[in-house]
């Protein structure tokens, strides 16, 4: 399971859900639901990707996770551009190597094993994704749009289940960051406009669909 | 070890892999809209804040009924987020929290949870 889902909310709670009877209609349902927030992920990372062959993002869909997406966002806004090896890089030796490892080491010896909670462990999944979320804030909007869906977040899974809350408080909480008023925002590019668009997408590969005819093509690594 | 599961990951898999792939597969992407591209932008923050908030808010009982938590993650989940806020120290706020949660269930301060 670790080797083909490769999603440890889904696998912790599809084996719970096992465990409790639930039939598996209900489990692959709810593995849908908690996964869906992946879907979010990859259209953010798509311009990014654009540059590799349609084969390999097709293997590097598979490895596509929380830590993953974080990482490689932060990483690719830092250096400019597309890196590839840094994507395998983080894929399997910061996550999918350890993640399946672990998870043989927890089937073959986990009896043995103490309660992690008593060392504290289960804590450093929030913290690893607060921490990372710190990693991808920029700005009042960004601010913004986290505060929300984690509040929006939480009151929907009060009210359904945490899974439907976490996509809930990913698709809701974008849409009010980019409500933020302009001036209070403090942007230093217009929303909507192509240095924007820019700043997020790799550079100098969006189509810039209002200028492409009146104006000259950006030198490469130029920045608006 | 048992194999019956098997038939339940390739299926698990079979919903996972779509919304991971559709993103990063889909031609024309890059001609959305631009303001898609600044909404796109704020997802991470607020999904990887989502996932933070429900993880240390939200406890589920033995009746899959999710009720609100509050205890001694909470503290530590917000000493990590200052430490990388001020630090850019991600090892040193995870650090951290796992020391505050260990002490305080070592010493009786925070139950452990159920």
């Amino acid at each position: 399971m670790s080797v083909l889902v490769f999603a440890g909310a889904a696998q912790f709670a599809a084996v719970g859900y096992v465990a409790s009877g639930l039939p598996w209609p209900g489990v692959i349902l709810l593995t849908a639901l908690l996964n869906a927030r992946h879907l979010l992920y990859s259209a953010a990372l798509a311009p990014w990707l654009r540059p590799v062959r349609f084969s390999r993002r097709a293997l590097m869909a598979h490895v596509l996770t929380d830590e993953q997406f974080a990482l490689t966002l932060s990483h690719y806004r830092r250096i400019n551009t597309t890196d590839e090896r840094g994507y395998w890089m983080a894929a399997t030796v910061g996550d999918f190597v350890p993640w399946v490892g672990a998870s043989i080491v927890g089937a073959v010896i986990g009896a043995q094993i103490p309660d992690p909670a008593i060392f504290g462990m289960d804590v450093i999944f929030p913290a690893a994704m607060i921490g990372l979320a710190v990693g991808l804030i920029t700005g009042r909007r960004e601010l913004v749009a986290a505060m929300v869906g984690a509040g929006v977040a939480v009151l929907v899974a009060l009210l359904s289940s945490p899974a439907i809350g976490i996509v809930a408080g990913g698709v809701i909480g974008p849409l009010i960051g980019l409500a933020i008023p302009a001036w209070l925002a403090a942007e230093t590019a217009p929303l909507g406009s192509f240095e924007s668009a820019e700043r997020f997408s790799m550079p100098d590969t969006h189509v810039d669909t209002a200028t492409v005819s009146s104006e000259p093509p950006a030198a490469p690594g130029a920045r608006p | 070890m048992s194999l019956e599961l098997i038939p339940l990951a390739i299926l698990m898999f079979a919903v996972t892999y779509p919304s991971r792939a559709a993103g990063i597969l889909t031609p024309g992407l890059d001609r959305l809209p631009k303001v898609a591209f600044d909404y796109l932008q704020l997802v991470g923050p607020a999904v990887l804040a989502a996932l933070a908030a429900t993880s240390v808010m939200i406890v589920v009982g033995d009746d899959d009924k999710p009720s609100f938590h509050v205890g001694i993650e909470w503290v530590a989940v917000l000493v990590c987020l200052a430490l990388v806020a001020r630090r850019r120290n991600l090892f040193l706020g995870l650090l951290s929290a796992v020391a505050i949660v260990a002490i305080a269930r070592a010493t009786g301060l925070s139950p452990m949870p159920a």
